[in-house]
């Protein structure tokens, strides 16, 4: 499957085992989303959540 | 009754992906929630229809995690790890406290809310040492102090800015260690695998995330005695219990409770998702 990003228009190839929230990249902008599935299976991207300070194990 | 499991979320990592996958395997209905979006009432009611049998809280903001997990687990429903034990293993200063009242060894470590306070403390302990945030991981603003001048500085830095979490100095000897420090991953009463993390050359701190190697670790039982230990003394779950082979044995620095296991999975070919799932679903009979 193929998105486009929202911010350049590149192809992002999303990956076969793709899950709800995984974090994708655009290749050509560098840009990271989160992937989302809208009923119909079609996907979405969101800008991803900025790394917080209480981020980690 | 089959039990329902639900996996709630902020970024589906090579982790939660690995749990998905133990669980479906295992013929486990599994529920992904996004923590993010989640909208919580706190006098409404919560049955296993939205939330499932049992809870795997697996938010990667320390902060967001928690709270989730205050309203469901005082809602009736189980949680792994239980609220208290992230409370716990969020905070370095709470878990140092849980560690060094249960006899595990730990290093020497100060806690301090001003400058003045901390290069007194500094001196107590003597350089190098380390400072640290109380909340945060990743190595990150984890500063290795060498001098004094050092320390003024990271201090100066620290005041500066805006964060009260950063005005809690937690300030730790430096363990004397090879290069490297010993990752156990503990599933309930058990240890599911052990691995040396090494820095990278050049480098000093050995977290996955900054570029450190995993290779497998045999657990002697001197170890897996501490880190059972270290496990129950911070309220027990699914944890990585971190170790460093200072001259007179183990010594645990840091105790996890959202793990990152891919580095131990990948290193070692334990299958650690599925000794977690297991873990889980046992957890939600008792
Ligand atoms: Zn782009």
């Amino acid at each position: 499957m193929k998105c486009k990003c929202p911010e350049c228009d590149g192809e992002i190839t999303i990956p076969k085992d793709a899950v709800e929230g995984e974090i994708v990249t655009c290749p050509d902008c560098g840009l990271e989303y989160e992937l989302t599935f809208d009923k119909d299976g079609k996907c979405n991207l969101k800008t991803a959540e900025v790394v917080g300070e209480d981020w980690g194990e | 009754m089959p039990k329902k499991l639900s996996i709630i979320y902020d970024r589906t990592r090579w982790e939660e992906k690995a749990l998905i996958k133990a669980a479906r395997r295992k013929r486990i209905s599994t529920n992904l929630i996004d923590g993010k979006n989640i909208c919580l009432n706190i006098s409404g009611k919560y049955d296993s229809e939205t939330y499932g049998d049992i809870i795997l809280q697996r938010c990667i903001s320390y902060f967001r995690g928690l709270h989730i997990s205050a309203v469901l687990e005082r809602k009736g429903l189980p949680v792994v790890n239980s609220f208290n034990t992230s409370l716990i293993c969020g905070n370095k200063l709470f878990t140092s406290l849980a560690l060094e009242n249960a006899g595990v060894p730990t290093p020497k470590t100060y806690v301090t809310f001003t400058s003045e306070a901390a290069l007194e403390a500094l001196e107590k302990i003597g350089y190098p040492a380390v400072v640290k945030p109380v909340v945060g991981s990743w190595g990150r603003l984890v500063s290795p102090v060498r001098d004094r001048a050092t320390a003024e500085a990271i201090l100066e830095h620290r005041e500066q800015m805006n964060n009260a979490l950063l005005q809690i100095h937690y300030i730790q000897e430096m363990v004397e260690r090879p290069p490297r420090d010993i990752r156990t991953i503990v599933v309930g009463d058990e240890v599911a695998v052990s691995v040396y993390r090494s820095a990278p050359a050049g480098a000093w701190r050995t977290n996955v995330a900054l570029g450190a190697t995993t290779i497998p670790c045999p657990t002697s039982s001197q170890l897996e005695d501490i880190v059972l230990r270290a496990a129950r003394a911070v309220g027990g779950g699914v944890l990585a219990v971190d170790a460093m082979e200072s001259p007179n044995g183990p010594v645990v620095h840091e105790v996890n409770s959202t793990i990152e296991f891919r580095g131990a999975s990948t290193a070692t070919g334990v299958n650690i998702a599925s000794k977690i799932i297991d873990y889980v679903i046992k957890t939600s009979k008792k």
